[in-house]
């Protein structure tokens, strides 16, 4: 086998002929024999991607304006989050990392719940079983053994219509845990499909600072297949997911989706991607947006026109006001609340702190009504 | 009653809570098929399947952030740590994810997860086998913490563990596997002491000598051969060392207005700092002398050969009560 090189604009290394694709960048469709589509709602995927990516563009700007402490972009990642989350059924679990925004929308989680996570009021304290999606997973790749525990659990609850995914990034293949949940998934046939969004980036560093073969490829040696498919192509990220879900679930155990896409935004607010790449770069995936090839699609078809796209992005903006407004009212949670669910049950130590925080507190108080 | 060995009373105890509760799971390296290099898990697989007692990769980590996932299904998962420095690969798991879902969650999600881990050295072990990890955990909020320290309560704390809501790291003194007590096999769980309360093992008068593990036995030796110089030692088994049972300490030390604190893993900032700490700000005018610490070296865990030298024997206790007596 020649090992590839290793340059950026060598793009063959990553994207090879196996490449599943069913909507070209130019908006036309692919039949492929193992992937048949015809039952898909492609208006309604194209409403989830440009719902997300409003909901997206007005997080970065409320951060902008410092009403947010944080914003994790999931520009050009559409596609590949609302395929694989619309192939779920309503009992299979997601286990995201935490810039699965379009994965949430798809899973019914009100979009405010991550808002409140990155204006710093919550850590996300949402419940998981609700909408069956997890608590987001900031430390890179953790989630991963969760979701392999999870679909564990499933095996033993003989519950054979359910099944678990686990997103990650490119990045996080390099963590030894996501090794071991590859390993543990494999042996024991559990009910699971990781999906990695390999957006080609972990904050600055490229995939291939993270492994010599393209990430799909590793699968093999953990004894389970992994497929690549175009991550920018809606309709490819949902036939593929939705064939390895029902392989799941069908006790063949899991699979490995290496969605290829491009992260058009900042890792997060905090980032300066012009240190890390070119902007023909940039330009070049701007070519292949997600939103763009469903929008030649579905017009050159016929099967939407201007009315449709106006409507939906006109929903976006009604959307994006409605967050804003109630992100501007959220409050800040009482102090006293800090002390809360670290336990069951309560503890000594934390009943004084707390007491003694709040006669603290109430000291302030006391100084203000003498004044 | 029946006279067995603490490693046999967690096994009852762990054999109880799968009976009890078909949620239960237990899980770690060579827990099945071998019964767990202490043979704590004896017999489990053989009797409950291989479904829930599960021989697992030989993978920390895994084990733990499974147990993670099976939790949010629904199970109590008991994992098994096969010795205290193989618990390292986990820590991330254990104080990023497990410590923390409650608080992430507000509440939403509970990880019933117990972490078992044998414990502290006096075996001739080599290097990662006698470690006394447990105030990385007790400086983790949202663990509970805690060591036995003799069979009966062995058996019954273990049960309290699996049936907490919350995450135990459970600590098992393994060179105190082969002690043999008397243990009420029928004595339910619930009845038992709270998990979060330490236990007063000894009443005494003059100095309060707490500890946890394997030293509760050296320091109730030690309060015995105290009493031959006429000493009265009151010894308390703290049995959680987070949170700590503050309450039951101050108030024997405000009695006996003397403390001594012994563990086996290095004082320096080990939990006899935070028990000092803590004793001063509670009993500053009952005491008669500060509060001494006896344990371990601020070194790494020395060679088998010098072993003793470094583990707190009843002589080095004895030496530090004499010298509270010295103020």
């Amino acid at each position: 086998m020649a090992i590839p090189s290793r340059g950026r604009d060598d793009e063959e290394w990553h994207v090879t002929a196996e490449t599943i694709q069913l909507l070209t960048p130019e908006g036309e469709r692919v039949d492929h024999p193992e992937y048949p589509v015809d039952d898909v709602d492609l208006k309604g995927m194209y409403r989830d991607m440009a719902l997300v990516r409003r909901i997206d563009t007005e997080a970065v700007a409320l951060q902008r304006q410092g009403e947010m402490a944080l914003w994790a972009p999931l520009l050009g990642q559409e596609a590949a989050q609302i395929g694989s989350a619309r192939a779920l059924s309503a009992k299979d679990m997601a286990f995201p990392s935490y810039r699965e925004h379009g994965v949430a929308w798809c899973r019914g989680l009100d979009p405010m719940r991550i808002l409140e996570l990155f204006r710093g009021v919550t850590n996300g304290a949402w419940d998981p079983e609700e909408h069956k999606f997890h608590l987001y997973t900031i430390v890179i790749g953790d989630q991963t053994l969760h979701a392999t525990g999870y679909a564990m659990g499933i095996q033993r609850d003989g519950a054979e219509d359910e099944a678990v995914i686990a997103y990650f990034g490119d990045g996080a293949t390099s963590q030894g845990i996501v090794s071991e949940a590859f390993s543990w998934a494999s042996v024991f046939q559990a009910p699971l499909v990781f999906f990695c969004q390999n957006n080609q980036f972990a904050i600055s560093a490229p995939p291939e600072r993270q492994s010599r073969v393209p990430i799909y490829q590793r699968a093999s040696g953990f004894g389970f297949p992994g497929i690549q498919v175009d991550g920018n192509d809606v309709l490819a990220c949902y036939a593929v997911t939705r064939q390895a879900l029902r392989a799941a679930r069908d006790g063949m155990g899991p699979t490995l989706i290496e969605a290829f896409t491009y992260r058009m935004g900042a890792h997060t607010t905090t980032d300066d991607p012009t240190r890390y790449r070119l902007s023909s770069e940039l330009e070049t995936w701007r070519l292949r947006d997600p939103l763009e090839r469903v929008r030649a699609y579905l017009t050159r078809s016929g099967e939407a026109g201007p009315g449709f796209f106006e409507q939906v992005q006109a929903e976006a903006d009604e959307l994006a006001a409605k967050l804003r407004a109630a992100v501007l009212a959220l409050p800040d949670p009482p102090p006293l609340a800090l002390f809360d669910n670290v336990f069951a049950g309560g503890s000594q130590i934390l009943d004084a702190e707390r007491a003694q925080y709040a006669a603290y507190l109430e000291g302030f108080a006391e100084q203000g009504a003498a004044r | 009653m029946s006279r067995i060995t603490l490693s046999r009373a967690i096994n009852e105890g762990l054999r109880r809570s799968l009976e009890n509760d078909p949620k239960v799971m237990i899980m770690g390296e060579d827990v099945g098929r071998l019964g767990g290099v202490f043979r704590v898990t004896d017999g489990l697989q053989k009797d409950f399947g291989e479904h829930r007692v599960v021989d697992t990769p030989l993978a920390e980590a895994g084990i733990v952030g499974t147990a993670i996932g099976l939790a949010l299904r629904g199970y109590r998962p008991v994992c098994e740590i096969q010795f205290d420095g193989f618990v390292y690969p986990a820590m991330d798991q254990i104080i990023s994810q497990l410590a923390k879902m409650r608080y992430r969650s507000r509440g939403n999600v509970s990880l019933p997860v117990v972490i078992r881990i044998p414990f502290g050295g006096g075996i001739g072990a080599v290097e990662h086998h006698s470690e006394s990890p447990e105030a990385y955990f007790a400086h983790t909020a949202g663990l509970r913490v805690v060591a036995c320290a003799d069979p009966a309560d062995a058996f019954a704390m273990i049960q309290l563990a699996i049936a907490s809501d919350d995450p135990v790291i459970f600590f098992e003194p393994k060179r105190r596997y082969w002690d043999k007590a008397e243990v009420d096999l029928a004595a339910p769980a619930d009845q038992a002491l709270p998990l979060d309360q330490a236990r007063v093992v000894r009443s005494g008068d003059d100095v309060t000598l707490l500890s946890y593990g394997p030293l509760v036995r050296t320091c109730l030796e030690a309060a015995l051969a105290a009493e031959d110089e006429g000493r009265s030692v009151e010894v308390i088994d703290l049995r959680s060392l987070s949170p700590l049972d503050v309450a039951t300490v101050t108030a024997s030390v405000a009695r006996t207005g003397r403390c001594v604190v012994a563990h086996e893993a290095p004082v320096y900032a080990g939990l006899g700092a935070e028990i000092a700490a803590r004793v001063t700000e509670a009993c500053f005018y009952q005491l008669e002398a500060p509060v001494l610490r006896v344990g371990g070296f601020a070194t790494p865990y020395p060679v088998a050969r010098t072993e003793d030298h470094y583990l707190p024997d009843l002589d080095r206790i004895m030496d530090a009560v004499d010298r509270t007596f010295d103020y």
